[in-house]
């Protein structure tokens, strides 16, 4: 087992608001290995990008209550002063958004972007620093890269924009790759352009990736790991194959009943989507937070949190029924419908 | 009995029947002008360059296609919310391009609207009792006394908690707020309802529920859709039968499971391509056709067949020169296209067959 390059142990994040506590998230324990890519799944307000900002130090102790350790390559970012934490965010650990046109200054070139952040942290000259801005656009695939440099946002389409988005975040080479939805707002074409890309951006520059999104299409030919996410806990985390042909947790049968088939062979079947809506972070639900909206509930999900228990090395997931119950209810009602 | 099965072709066979909405050469050109005084017209976005389209009676149908496509225009033309530059849109057989003042009005009583975003289009001031309500002042079709058992009756039907009927739209959540938005437009039970992204804007569990929803509705109110998404996996399974549409144009038609299983144009092809799929063995079978650049400006498309550009098929100078007319393929499936794709060119396996 490699030493991980990020281990984040028991970690919470709560939110003190004037309606009362909101637990974003609750105690989650994860670890990723060098070169890995993870994917984090879950719908609005599950967590996943609350978890990821607070490994990223953009959310502080100025605005919320952290508990928990995030060690990253040995050193325990909660613990890092501002300054220093600073030098890791954008160099050692970066991350790209879900809507390019936000995250870019509208006032600025393209190019003097990517070059501002490269002088940051690299003591380099302006012309350097725009010489690397160039390569780094033709490496993200953004044609007549010299000219683009010197073009603004709005002169660049949602998957270009994106692109230079990704060039600017892997332009010091960081370790860890945080992609938090990153094709949501894209057309499916430039979407698989951009997962194509990252793709092989991350064998390139031999980075971890982080894919966050609440669609498991998007991460089924990208990932080598998958946790889900429900109500500010990892309800499931498994490889690829576990959560795909072997998923332990009724919300991910819900999610993976819920997306319609490319394959099925007629109009108007029914989709079996999860039954009611999120909970309230707020007053989250006693016992497991899915038992109000889970076809399976018994007495015992009511009364006690279930653990996130391993079903083997890799394959965890955090639910009262039986292993054989639950592999024999994912046969008859996920993939009976496959 | 005997009456069944000689109603049953009949039912069954699309052409026979008339249809509700019909499109004939239908173009809408944004003028592109410069110079304030003297607004000179020095070109146009040709954002629906000629469409051909019949949508029958209690069917759905898809239009997909990439941002700046003109899905959304054509959808807004149908609507007679823009006026077409060319072409005629009939409704029931009535000519409708040009109806104005009170005819127009009574025709919006038979075609509705359900926007992509449910943050922008429910007035935030309003409370939701007089956003679903505001159909039925407006056409005068429920009378006042009426209108809030009208209303709340509504939305139980939509899934919604009819004590809810005087809060405002910040209170629900997306797919709650889409809920609205589809309670207001079956209000006065028309005929064709127009979808624009529905559901692209919601978490795949809450989508799952409102399609479920919008199929309940069209068996029980016996409703006609027009279906728009960027997504084809959503698309294809709501829809009877599936336009693609590039830069203006449909490219192909055809039932969902035809343009599954042998799509003819090569940009259905990188279409269906690129959808991700829940299934990682399924998706490592896909072959997959991955498309350069984005889709050229509307301003000026490209000449002969507009997809050449970015076709992986193309072969010149057949593709630049010639523009290619809907031709048919398999039964009830057209397409534009001079090098058509081979049966099976994307999906290997069928699937569940």
């Amino acid at each position: 087992m490699p030493e991980p390059l990020l281990e984040v142990r028991d970690l919470s994040v709560h939110f003190p608001t004037d309606d009362g506590l909101v637990k974003a998230v609750d105690g989650i324990s994860f670890a990723l290995a060098p070169g890995e890519t993870l994917g984090v799944v879950g719908e609005s307000g599950s967590g996943k990008s609350v978890s990821f900002l607070t490994v990223m130090g953009l959310i502080t102790e100025e605005q919320a209550q952290i508990e928990g350790e995030i060690v990253f390559q040995g050193q325990d970012l909660l613990k890092l002063p501002v300054e220093e934490m600073r030098n890791v965010r954008g160099a050692r650990i970066s991350m790209i958004f879900q809507d390019p046109m936000t995250s870019l200054h509208p006032y600025y070139k393209v190019g003097a972007q990517i070059s501002e952040a490269i002088r940051t942290h690299q003591k380099i000259s302006k012309q350097e620093a725009r010489e690397q801005a160039v390569e780094m656009l033709r490496r993200v695939g953004i044609p007549r890269p010299d000219e683009r440099a010197d073009q603004y946002p709005h002169e660049f389409s949602g998957g270009m924009r994106q692109r230079a988005m990704i060039g600017m975040a892997l332009s010091l080479n960081p370790d860890l790759l945080i992609a938090d939805e990153p094709t949501t707002a894209l057309d499916v074409t430039v979407q698989a352009q951009i997962l194509d890309l990252i793709d092989r951006l991350k064998q390139e520059f031999n980075a971890a990736v982080v894919i966050i999104t609440h669609d498991l299409g998007v991460v089924a030919e990208h990932c080598d790991h998958i946790q889900v996410m429900y109500a500010g806990k990892i309800i499931e985390a498994g490889d690829r194959n576990d959560i795909y042909y072997k998923a332990h947790h009724p919300y991910t049968w819900g999610l993976l009943s819920s997306i319609p088939r490319l394959d099925e062979s007629g109009a108007h079947e029914r989709l079996n989507p999860i039954r009611g809506l999120p909970p309230s972070l707020i007053f989250v639900p006693p016992g497991c937070a899915f038992h109000p909206r889970c076809p399976h509930v018994f007495d015992k999900c009511r009364a006690e949190i279930p653990a996130l228990l391993p079903a083997d090395g890799h394959h965890a997931s955090a639910c009262h029924l039986a292993l054989e119950d639950k592999e024999r209810i994912f046969q008859e009602a996920v993939m009976a419908r496959r | 009995m005997s009456v069944q099965v000689n109603e049953r072709p009949e039912e069954d066979s699309q052409v026979e029947r008339e249809p509700l909405v019909r499109l004939r050469g239908v173009r809408k050109l944004f003028p592109i002008t410069r110079g304030i005084l003297f607004q000179k017209h020095i070109g146009d976005v040709r954002a629906v360059d000629g469409v051909d389209l019949e949508v029958h009676k209690g069917e759905t149908v898809g239009l997909v296609g990439e941002t700046g496509c003109g899905k959304s225009t054509l959808a807004r033309v149908v609507m007679r919310l823009y006026d077409a530059t060319e072409g005629t849109i009939e409704f029931e057989g009535r000519d409708i391009t040009h109806l104005k003042g009170r005819d127009l009005r009574e025709l919006r009583r038979d075609m509705q609207m359900i926007f992509q975003d449910p943050f922008a289009s429910l007035n935030p001031r309003k409370t939701v009792g007089s956003i679903i309500g505001e159909p039925f002042r407006l056409h005068g079709t429920v009378p006042r006394n009426r209108i809030k058992p009208e209303v709340q009756q509504l939305m139980e039907r939509v899934g919604l908690n009819p004590e809810h009927y005087n809060r405002y739209p910040h209170e629900f959540s997306g797919g709650q707020r889409q809920r609205i938005g589809v309670a207001r437009s079956v209000a006065l039970r028309p005929k064709l309802i127009v979808c624009d992204e529905p559901v692209s804007a919601l978490d795949v569990s809450i989508q799952a529920q409102i399609l479920n929803l919008l199929e309940d509705l069209q068996e029980e109110f016996n409703l006609t859709y027009l279906f728009i998404a960027h997504d084809l996996s959503v698309v294809k399974h709501v829809s009877d039968r599936v336009a693609v549409m590039y830069l203006g144009k449909i490219v192909e038609m055809a039932t969902g499971p035809t343009l599954y299983k042998n799509p003819k144009h090569p940009y259905t092809g990188a279409l269906l391509s690129a959808v991700p799929i829940a299934d990682p063995d399924l998706a490592a079978k896909k072959k997959r056709i991955i498309l350069e650049g984005d889709v050229p400006s509307p301003i000026d498309p490209p000449s002969g067949c507009r997809f050449h550009p970015r076709c992986p098929n193309a072969q010149f100078p057949k593709c630049k020169e010639e523009d290619p007319i809907l031709e048919p393929h398999h039964p009830g499936q057209v397409a534009a296209c001079h090098y058509p794709l081979e049966d099976r060119a994307v999906m290997e396996s069928a699937g569940t067959q």
